[in-house]
């Protein structure tokens, strides 16, 4: 008898590699049509005020340029904010394009130009001549920090006596922090194509996190149909939370496409990427209290975060502080400034990539003062249970995290004194945090299909943002079906698939993986139906007694294949569709993954260029679907740990109220040269409780607490606490 | 503000003949004078592998091989390329066999979302027929001209340590020296 290979668990390639490593994936700006028209932004440059006139005539003068929309000559949009609320809205009165002449932040979209190609769309949007009347505006968080309101999110409320415990502690420490405003930037800039149909209907392919997210958002913009409108995303290029809630580009080309009743395509420009949502420039501030042995008295978090004035942009900050650690004296504040600027989106592990940076270097900072190696500090404060939910976790690795990496960092080498360490010119410093995300589950559906030749294809409405989601949707179905991985196709991106949720907050295997296990182990029932009616051998045969391997039905001695029960089942394919939901037993529990970051820096001492030159990053995630895909998650994570400590920060003129580093150039990612070697562990973690997958989730994880590990290493490195980031050399100097 | 546009304007617009071998082909094509070669394969020609991502040379997505070497597409006018030999990521491939560059990055899982991608691996193959990069160090600091968002540069590099050799006794691929 063969023995099968479980596909769960294995370091499958990328089913979709071949059609990435050679072109042919096509992403949202890439469909071509014939007499497809192209539509160009143009953006507002005063940051709040008013149109007074847009004059269109030299850009309407030009042979090819098809229409000047603006908020004059747009076609009708609703009225309601409730219809311009997504999946991801914030608190408040979403942004409405092109609705009327007020500009609440500078780069917001004030004229779409169409044209019938794409350099005449761009030239005539240089044309038009927009006449605005100025009003006076704010954009600085440090000089409205005074003006901020509570944020509306529901804290855990204040425990024990914090102020009390804080003034009697052996030692106590207030520290401030704070980090800039950071861009998404992926790769693939924002774009829609709107594909016009006969029949008046929108087909359009949109870079999105949720087709469905986006389908409903024009269909109550534009009050459409739902059928009238339907949003494809085979093909992702990178969002990182960019895509959670529909960008201008969406509404803007659909207008186009409305009043001209053609296909338009609107790609935003790398310079218009800086004129949506983006992570939130924070002032943090972290009061610690602790005994002389390290036990921690008393935890004081304070976040102030800036939003738009017209929504209150809320994440999850400051709670990671009431929960990584044993305290019973907590106090965690959360405020918001609005200013005139566009709302934050969710950016990669939002909330908790902002508030572990205030936390876990206030930990360092902590064991410093108290002379005790910060891990052992971390292990004396150790929490067995969320003391924010008061529930045990479901399952919880962390010290295995502390332990694994410590180990394979080779942190019992450290000396603890900082400055102590030197290599040549380069001073070499030794900095850890730990690390936290909610390891999340939605409701999801899939649907399961079988072919007479003994092909499944799952399907359901999620995306594939680079993560592997149709590998490990394409894995997990293959195990639960029996069917053989080359046999299983799983198809995503369309809003017409089976609800899922947004592909966001690394509950995409948890919540869709979950709802594809069910459909294949609902179409194995289906299987064995047939068997016993239409094979007689199978008659007696127990769904306990059946086993589904390499795209056979097995009973001891038995077999037959799948294809021919989909043959004898009388039916064109067989198919099943399930609704899956979190598990009741979710409830009585906390559920999170865990991460400890060690890393090793390189500060040369004259110029104060750091280098990261080593990073050891142990996960604990649950099970692990694909050992390859889920170790890239982490990579990614970590790289975006060191962009956020050293090199990322959206910089803004206040006198214009204008982001100024709107370019590759000048908004720094860490490239290749800045990357030094990165290992990642998965420690083994088991959990019956979070799914029947046990697997957690990885997209987040990979990049908390990486800017705070970067920061205490450059500390041991130079002696130097630099508490506003990103750390860059001038800061060292 | 004239709203006309003048005879000399006019005359710009006259298309331009371009000669080229394209992916092994020999294509006759006119193009407008401001086209680049970038929006000339996206737009015109649908090839749609080389990628836009900042169209200012500052991300490396539209990276492809003229004449073997490695050049920004968006930095480079289609008029430029009148007898070029160009070969882009759809070119690099012998039918479904994969060139070793790119099974390479398959296999060490050198991208995720993979917009990025086409562009890495010209730019990786053009760094194979400069013949310079021979660390890891090198290739670091050769291939930083190509940004990931993703933050696959440590399996990028992998793919491209283990592809070099291969790259290097095809010399000529992509184009030729």
């Amino acid at each position: 008898m063969n023995t099968f290979t479980q596909p769960m668990g294995q370091p499958l390639d990328r089913v979709d590699g071949h059609l990435k490593v050679t072109g042919q994936a096509r992403y949202a700006g890439e469909f071509p049509e014939q007499g497809l028209l192209h539509g160009s932004v143009v953006s507002s440059n005063i940051a709040r005020g008013r149109v007074l006139s847009i004059d269109a005539s030299a850009a309407l003068a030009l042979p090819g340029v098809v229409a000047v929309i603006d908020h004059t000559s747009r076609p009708p949009i609703a009225s309601y904010d409730k219809n311009y609320e997504d999946a991801d809205s914030a608190e408040g009165s979403p942004f409405r394009p092109l609705y009327n002449d007020q500009i609440q932040y500078s780069g917001q979209p004030l004229v779409l130009v169409v044209a019938d190609n794409l350099e005449l769309a761009r030239h005539a949007g240089s044309l038009v001549r927009i006449e605005y009347e100025s009003e006076a505006h704010q954009t600085d968080l440090l000089a409205m920090q005074s003006q901020a309101h509570p944020a509306p999110a529901e804290l855990p409320k204040p425990r024990g006596n914090f102020q009390a415990e804080l003034a009697g502690a052996a030692l106590s420490l207030d520290l401030h922090y704070s980090t800039a405003i950071e861009h998404h930037n992926p790769m693939e800039p924002h774009a829609s194509t709107v594909l016009y149909q006969p029949d008046g209907t929108l087909h359009i392919h949109d870079k999105t996190q949720g087709p469905q997210n986006c389908q409903s958002y024009v269909q109550k913009v534009f009050g459409l149909e739902k059928e009238q409108v339907r949003i494809f995303a085979a093909f992702v290029g990178g969002a990182f939370g960019s895509g959670l809630r529909p960008q201008y580009q969406l509404p803007l080309a659909v207008m186009a496409a409305l009043k001209l009743k053609r296909s338009v395509r609107v790609t935003l420009t790398r310079q218009q990427m800086f004129t949506f949502g983006y992570r939130p420039r924070t002032l943090q501030r972290l009061q610690l209290g602790a005994a002389a042995n390290g036990r921690l008295l008393a935890v004081g978090h304070t976040a102030i975060g800036q939003t738009s004035r017209f929504e209150d942009f809320t994440e999850h900050v400051v709670e990671w502080s009431g929960m990584l650690y044993q305290c019973d004296n907590v106090q965690l504040t959360y405020k918001l400034v609005p200013l005139d600027v566009f709302t934050p989106l969710d950016m990669r592990a939002p909330g908790a990539a902002l508030g572990l940076i205030g936390l876990e270097c206030a930990m360092d900072e902590l064991a410093c003062a108290l002379a005790i190696d910060p891990v052992q500090l971390r292990l004396i404060n150790y929490a067995e249970r969320n003391q924010n939910e008061d529930k045990p976790y479901s399952s919880k690795e962390l010290r295995a995290c502390y332990e694994q990496g410590a180990e394979r960092f080779g942190w019992n080498q450290r000396n603890p004194e900082p400055r102590s360490m030197r290599h040549d010119r380069q001073l070499v410093g030794w900095g850890m945090a730990g690390g936290v995300w909610e390891a999340m589950q939605k409701k999801a559906s899939a649907k399961a299909s079988l072919d007479h030749s003994g092909k499944l294809t799952v399907s359901s409405a999620t995306t594939d943002i680079g993560t592997g989601t149709y590998t490990v949707m394409t894995q997990i179905a293959a195990q639960a079906s029996g069917v053989s991985v080359q046999d299983v196709t799983f198809v995503l991106g369309d809003s017409s698939l089976p609800t899922a949720p947004l592909q966001g907050g690394s509950f995409t295997v948890s919540s869709v993986g979950t709802a594809v296990q069910q459909a294949c182990a609902a179409l194995k029932e289906k299987l064995l139906a047939v068997a016993r009616q239409t094979h007689p051998a199978f008659a007696a045969v127990t769904s306990e007694q059946a086993v589904f391997e390499g795209g056979q039905l097995c009973s001891g001695d038995l077999r037959v294949s799948l294809a021919e029960l989909a043959r004898s089942s009388g039916e064109a394919t067989l198919e099943v569709q399930v609704d899956a939901e979190p598990d009741k037993k979710r409830e009585a529990y906390a559920t999170a993954t865990h991460s400890a970051v060690f890393v090793e820096v390189l500060v040369d001492e004259d110029l104060g260029t750091v280098k990261v030159n080593r990073v050891v990053s142990a996960i604990a995630a649950g099970r692990v679907v694909n050992p390859k895909m889920a170790r890239s998650q982490i990579l990614g994570g970590v790289v975006w740990g060191i962009g956020m400590a050293l090199h990322e920060e959206t910089q803004t003129d206040h006198a214009l109220g204008r982001h100024m580093n709107h370019s590759l150039a000048e908004y720094h990612i860490p490239v290749n040269a800045d990357i030094g070697d990165i290992d990642v562990l998965f420690v083994e973690e088991r959990d019956e409780i979070v799914n029947a997958l046990g697997s957690k989730g990885v997209g987040e994880i990979g990049i908390v607490g990486v800017a705070a590990a970067v920061a205490n290493a450059i500390y041991h490195a130079t002696g130097k606490r630099v508490r506003d980031f990103p750390i860059t050399l001038d800061k060292l100097l | 503000m004239s709203a006309t546009i003048d005879d000399a304007t006019q005359a710009s617009f006259a298309r331009h003949p371009l000669g080229l071998t394209l992916n092994g082909q020999t294509r006759q094509l006119e193009v407008l004078p401001w086209t680049t070669l970038l929006d000339l394969l996206r737009e015109h020609l649908d090839l749609i592998g080389t990628k836009k991502g900042c169209d200012h040379g500052q991300c490396g997505a539209c990276t492809v091989l003229l004449n073997g070497k490695r050049v920004n597409a968006c930095l480079t006018l289609a008029v430029m390329c009148d007898g070029a030999d160009l070969t882009t990521i759809e070119g690099l491939a012998e039918g479904e066999q994969l060139h070793p560059m790119q099974q390479a990055f398959v296999k060490h899982d050198a991208f995720q979302c993979g917009y990025c991608t086409p562009g890495q691996i010209c730019s990786a193959v053009g760094l194979a027929n400069e013949g310079r990069a021979s660390t890891t160090a090198d290739i670091k600091e050769l291939m930083s001209g190509n940004l990931c968002r993703c933050g696959a540069y440590s399996n990028i590099r992998d793919a491209i340590e283990e592809a070099l050799p291969a790259c290097r006794a095809n010399a000529g691929q992509g184009g030729g020296q």
